[in-house]
Parts: C-alpha cells; structure tokens; sequence
C-alpha cells in the first residue's frame, strides 16, 4: 500500500507566512489562558489530600457532604462524581502529617452510615512536597533544553537548534493552553505527557532537520526554501505515518483507557496533532527566519573537508615516512 | 508514602543521653555536683561544688564521652557538642530511621517493602499488598512508633503536688511530667532517665500470672550493671517504665535486681504488644518521621485502572502492527518482529530495575514504542524511495539503512538527552518516565538498526524485484 507519492516537491514555504500567523495567534491565545485563568493545580503540585471512595450502590453524595460538614479537618472540602455514580472523590487542601491516624482513617469513621462503601483511594501531598516537585521539574526542564541545544548545535548548525527548541517550546506551549482551556487538572501525570509531547516533537523535528541537513548537501538547489520544501515533500508521508500511528494509540488510550488516565491521553493527543503541525509547517519556517544561509553552510562544510582530507594526507605522508 | 524526619529531636535526645551518662561518671566517680541541665542546641550545663574535683572532671569527661567540648567559667561548665556532631548525630538518625523502619516492616512479615532514602533528609517508604485501610493504619503506627523506652526514677520528695505542678515548675527541679497511658493519673519524674532502649538487646511477648499480654525485654551488660546500681540505691522508691513519654507502670523497688529483665505490663491487646515488641527489638527511632506525601492505590483500583489501560494500550499496539502489515508487506512484518521484541527488552530491563508500572512509566512506553515504530518507518521509507529510483534491493537496502541511521540517532540521542536530565533531576513518578524513556530509545536503536537490519541479511537471496509489492508494500507500476 502506497498513500504519498509526490512528483513534485509542495510548495510549503511560500505559505509560511500564513501559518507563522496562525501559530502566533494560537500562541498568544495559549498564553493568554494560562497567565488569565492560570493551571488548575492537582494535589501532586498544590497539596492536599484527595479521597476516592466506592458505594455498592449509587453513591448518597448529598450524605457525604453532611457528614463532612462539620468536621475542621474538611473544612472547604469538595465532593464529586468520579467516572461514575457509584464512585466518589473528595478533595481538600488539608493534609495531616500524623502517621498514626491519617485523613482516610478520620474519613472511614465520618462516612460510616452513609451506605456500603470502600475507601480505594487516599493520596496525600505536603504543601512543602508540593513547591518542590514544582521547582525541581521546572530546573529539568531548563537543563534538558540546554543539552539538546548543544548537541543539535554540535550535531547540526546553531539556527537548526534554536530553531527544534522553538518549535518544542510551541508545541509545549499550545498543548497547556488547551489544559487550561478544557480545565485538566495539572498532575504529575499531566506533566508526564506534557513531556511526551516534548520527546515527541523534538523527534519529529529532528528527522524533518535531517533531511534538510541532506538537501543541503545533494541537492541541485541553492536556495533554502526550495531546500526545504523538497525535504519536508520527502518525509511527509513518513511524518504523516507515525503521526497517525501514534495519534490511533493515544486515542485508543482515551476513549477505552478509563476515567483515571482522560487527563493524560487528552493533553497526548493534542500534543501529537500540535507536534506534527510544527515539525512540518513551523520549525522549518524558523531556519529560514533565523538567516540560515545555504551557500555558507556548503562552503564550511566544503572547509572541514579539505581540512579532514589534508590532516589525512599529512597522516599518511608520516606513516610512509615522507616526513 | 515519603516521611520526612524532625532531626533537631535527635540532637535533644542525643544530649539527653549524654546528660545521662555524665550522671552515671559522676555518681561513679564520687564527684559532686549540682544543678545538670540540658539545654537549646545540644549543650548541657552543670556546676561543681569541689573545685579539687576540676582535673578530674576534664580528664574524665574527654576519655569517657565523645564528640563535645567543655567550657568552663569559675565552677560552672558548659558542654556543648561539637557541630561535627550534630551533623553526624543528624545523618545518623535519617541513616538509622531507614535500618529500623525496614526492620520492622521486614518483621511484620511484609512483601518485599522498600525503604529507601531520598534527598536529604527524606525517606520514601513503599509497601506493596495491603488488603484493608485497617491494615494501612497498623503499618502506619509501626512506621511511626518512636519505640524510646526509658526506664525513669519517680521523684518520691515532691510527686504529691504533681496535680498541682506546671511542666515549667517541674523543669526547675530537672524533673518531667508525664501521664499513664491508661488512666488519666501523672506521674512526677526525674527528667534524666536511668537507662533507654539503646542498652536493650531483646524484647518478646509473654503473658503473666493473669494471662494478660506483656513485652520481656533483657538489656545488654552495661545496662544490666546500671540497673542493678540503681535498684540497689532505691529500693522502697517507685522506677516508671516509660515508652513514647507515656509510663506503662511504675512499680515499687523491693530489692537489687539483676540480670537484667524487665517487664513491661499496661493492659495491651495482643496485636498491639507484638508491634510494639518488633519496633522495640528493631531499635527507636531517634528522632520522630511525619508524613510529607502518601499515596495509596487500593488493590481494587489498581487493578481495574492497570487493566483498562493495559487492554487500550494493547489494542492500539495491535492497531499498529496490523497497519504496518497491511502498509509494508514483508518489510512490515520485520518492523513488527523488531516492536515485539522491542517491547519485550523494555519489560525485561524495567523489572530488572524493579521499576512499578505506573502512569508516568506507561507513557514512557507510549513514547518508545511510538519512536521504534518511526525508526522503522524511517527505514521503510528510505527504502521504498531508492527501489523507487529503480536501484537493486542489496543497494536500496544497505543505502536506505545507511541514510536513515543519521537521523534515527541524532533524534534518538536527543530524546535522550532529555530523558538522563529528568532522570537525575526528577523526583518518583517523573524517575519512572525518565528510566523507561531511557531504556526505550536505547532498545529501539538496537532492534531497529542492528535487529531487523539482519533479517534483511537473512532473506535477501529471497528477495527479488519483480515481487515488490510482497517485500516492500509499493505498487509496481510506475518503478522505473
């Protein structure tokens, strides 16, 4: 089976201008959401204690909330549905540090005659584990950013870096704006696929910067723009392939992974349609932008070849002898 | 559960049990003395009454106990530890609080509980197979009994206005206020203890004349000798047994007792001597743990949740494999050799590294898996494009192999770049991601480049151009 055979290269950098435009305005709106209506932060980042409880029956969530009314320790406590009637969760910003008796000790002793339940769940989260973690993620971040700086600048030119890390920071970017948007609560799990979807671009933008790396070295053409589209005309049937892929996994992920994981998949699959948009139509853009130049690229990598080919030569003068 | 640990309490009962060695020289070496406090910071300050006795005293404390210094003004001393000891006396007590906890967990006769330290001064605590949340608050107490047993001479001269005493009063006479663990009674008693639990060498359940649950525990030679002297001096005079600042009993003293068994009584369910009998062979815990963040997943829950998205997952996988069948022919079906087996290793390295599955691990496998597909993809497609050009499928396939690796590892390294980064920085679950992600990409490289590069090898005599519609998925019309 074949799905993309092109002829002729697409002509995708004459449009850049177009998407540039809407890449901004979906950036702009992304973080309008985020410094506007800001992250709705789980337990994992804010503390707290989250309960999950179980009913044979459906759950008597007006009973809960009474029961709960007037104990201190709940105070400000929300009680919802949880997937579906029968499960509930129950959240507060309080959390005990006593080992001996803690929230979901108190809370089987409060619920006790609301029904024929199960406690299945009690997470708790120090506040202060709460700013650490929030820190901590934030400085791994920076410090995985620098490293692929470096090795795409090593590996490839320093626009070619500038240029993924832009792209990853677009795509990062855009998919917290649809967690903000759609009200995602902002967990560790959250923040695993936030990462995901960092791997996920960087790979994609990488194999798209590979091939233009190529282009530049074969190609018939000196202008970077026609380099470009023939590179990203070549692998965009692989691009598209490992988009889909991907995107049938995490949606099978979302609709039959349960209730727990929604959160997760959701934030995945926008970042896999976000992820696949840039690699084609917004990290090679940048190249461009950034000045990238064909011609000086060719003549210092025509440089560092005569250097190789002369420190070889020399190599092999001393090994016969000849100096 | 991750515990955090008060290790300024080490300090204070480290120098509580300094106090109470320096009492114990100075009794012993006939020294007199007044006024010995503990106080802020680890020092403790006493006056002597003899200053003949000074040379004594300096020799004796620099020989006998470790780790202070001795200052001195007229008759007045102060002796402060030093800060290495502090320190020392802080990593110790996060270093021992690991040994015990696991210790005791290990007694209970628990699944393979880890016990780890983590930072600083955390530790992170994980039990698996916990029925019932019953179960959970039992483990909890056991983590959490401090399990300091002192053994404390009852101040005889002035527990009659115990009711009236503040705990302030009864600091200025060096003594402590502290209550019976069953009724509501208080008990006046020297601050200094006469032993603790770091000279007992074992406890066990027993029952006695009645049939009621007690713990026996026997204490080690220097602190049978200790206990003889001083039941020797207080006979008619009351010792309270005291554990977790709470008195169990307070007996009278009929005669010297030696050997060193002691009984402690206090009407326990026998569930409750037993914990208590574990933690106190696995030794107290020098400074008290608290909980910082605690997660607990009900069998049930994990199950049902593991399940769910395992199934999805699988199903996605298979999606995959067919697609890559359907897509590629031949050349799909060695791609999919190379995803099973690709998915196999990461199972097999992430259980040699005890890693739990949890949420943020699955996504790693999402992410790999998703990236070996792509390097098969990659593969393929170099492939078709140079049987395309109308080149020999030796040449199509060595070329396509040579092409595509370049791009395979500079995306593959820089993902993961990333992943050793959140590995070394990230805390528990974001650990999880990075290590499977790692494991991931490097099994990728390996059955995408190496692995289904031999099988190539393997069935190229097979292979011939006029069946590339079987081999390689592409339609033969057009192929130059």
């Amino acid at each position: 089976m074949e799905l993309f055979r092109y002829t002729k290269p697409l002509s995708l950098m004459s449009k850049s201008r177009r998407f540039g435009m809407l890449s901004v305005t979906l950036l702009i709106l992304s973080l309008g959401l985020i410094f506007v209506k800001g992250f709705n932060y789980g337990l994992d980042f804010a503390g707290g204690t989250l309960v999950q409880v179980h009913y044979k029956t459906q759950a008597p969530i007006e009973k809960v909330r009474q029961a709960l009314a007037n104990d201190k320790a709940y105070e400000g406590a929300t009680v919802t549905y949880f997937g579906n009637e029968n499960e509930i969760i129950i959240r507060t910003k309080k959390s005990s540090q006593s080992l001996g008796k803690d929230m979901g000790d108190t809370m089987r002793e409060r619920l006790k005659g609301t029904g024929d339940f199960e406690i299945r769940r009690v997470d708790m989260v120090g506040a202060k584990v709460g700013s650490e973690l929030r820190e901590k993620g934030l400085m791994s971040l920076f410090l995985a950013i620098l490293g692929i700086l470096i090795y795409v600048s090593f590996r490839f030119e320093w626009r070619f870096a500038i240029a993924s890390v832009m792209a990853l920071v677009h795509d990062v970017t855009i998919a917290m704006g649809a967690v903000v948007l759609f009200g995602i609560e902002v967990n560790l799990d959250t923040l695993a696929a936030l990462l995901t979807i960092l791997g996920y671009s960087l790979n994609d933008t990488i194999i798209v910067f590979d091939r233009i790396r190529e282009g530049i070295r074969s190609s018939k053409a000196s202008d970077l723009g026609e380099i470009i589209d023939e590179s990203v005309t070549q692998t965009l049937s692989r691009t598209t392939l490992t988009s889909l892929t991907t995107f049938f996994v995490v949606l099978t992920l979302f609709l039959f992974g349960g209730e727990i994981i929604r959160g997760f998949s959701f934030t995945l699959l926008v970042g896999v349609i976000v992820g696949t948009y840039s690699s084609i139509f917004v990290a090679s853009p940048i190249l461009m932008w950034l000045g990238f130049s064909v011609k000086d690229f060719r003549e210092k990598e025509a440089e560092k070849l005569k250097r190789d080919r002369e420190k070889e030569k020399l190599r092999a003068m001393y090994e016969n002898g000849t100096i | 559960m991750l515990l955090g640990i008060k290790s300024d309490v080490a300090i204070a009962s480290r120098t509580k049990s300094i106090a109470g060695s320096v009492k114990y020289l100075f009794d012993d070496a006939e020294i007199i003395f007044d006024d010995l406090r503990m106080r802020e910071g680890g020092k403790i300050t006493f006056e002597l009454l003899d200053s003949d006795d000074v040379q004594k005293v300096k020799s004796l404390l620099q020989k006998e106990i470790e780790g202070v210094t001795l200052t001195q003004n007229g008759l007045r001393f102060t002796l402060a530890m030093t800060p290495d000891e502090m320190a020392r006396t802080k990593a110790n007590a996060i270093s021992q609080a690991v040994d015990t906890i696991r210790n005791r967990l290990n007694e209970f006769g628990l699944a393979e509980p880890t016990v780890a330290k983590q930072g600083k001064d955390k530790i992170l605590v994980e039990v698996p197979g916990i029925k019932t949340q019953e179960d959970e608050q039992r483990i909890r107490e056991l983590i959490a009994r401090a399990a300091h047993l002192q053994l404390m001479a009852v101040d005889e001269g002035r527990i009659a206005r115990v009711s009236q005493m503040t705990p302030q009063e009864a600091k200025q006479y060096g003594d402590v206020i502290l209550p019976d663990v069953n009724t509501p009674q208080k008990y006046l008693l020297h601050a200094i203890p006469v032993l603790d639990g770091s000279m007992l060498t074992d406890a066990k359940v027993g029952f006695d004349q009645n049939n009621q649950p007690v713990i026996n525990f026997s204490l080690n030679g220097q602190g049978s000798k200790i206990f003889g002297d001083f039941t020797a001096k207080a006979v008619g005079k009351r010792m309270a047994v005291v554990l977790d600042n709470k008195v169990y009993s307070a007996p009278v003293i009929r005669e010297r007792i030696g050997g060193g068994h002691v009984q402690i009584s206090g009407n326990f369910k026998l569930s409750e001597a037993h914990d208590i009998a574990i933690a106190l062979r696995s030794g107290a815990l020098l400074a008290p743990v608290y909980i910082m963040e605690k997660r607990s997943v009900g069998p049930s829950l994990g199950a049902d949740n593991i399940k769910a998205s395992s199934l999805a997952l699988a199903l996605g996988f298979i999606l995959v494999v067919i697609f890559m069948f359907f897509y590629y022919g031949m050349a799909g079906v060695i791609a999919n050799i190379a995803l099973v087996g690709n998915l196999f290793l990461i199972l097999a390295v992430m259980s040699l590294f005890g890693a739990t599955l949890t949420l943020p691990g699955m996504a790693g496998i999402v992410l790999t898996v998703g990236m070996a597909v792509d390097a098969n993809v990659i593969i393929n497609e170099r492939i078709r494009e140079l049987l395309h050009e109308g080149k020999s499928i030796a040449k199509a396939v060595e070329e396509g192999y040579n092409k595509a690796f370049t791009a395979i590892l500079d995306a593959n390294v820089t993902t993961l770049i990333a992943a050793v980064v959140l590995w070394a920085y990230g805390t528990g679950p974001l650990k999880g991601f990075a290590l499977t992600m790692g494991i991931g990409i490097l099994a990728s490289m390996l059955t995408a480049i190496v692995g289904t590069h031999g099988i190539y090898q393997w069935l190229m005599p097979k292979m011939d151009r006029k069946r590339l519609k079987y081999w390689f998925g592409i339609q033969t019309e057009g192929v130059k």
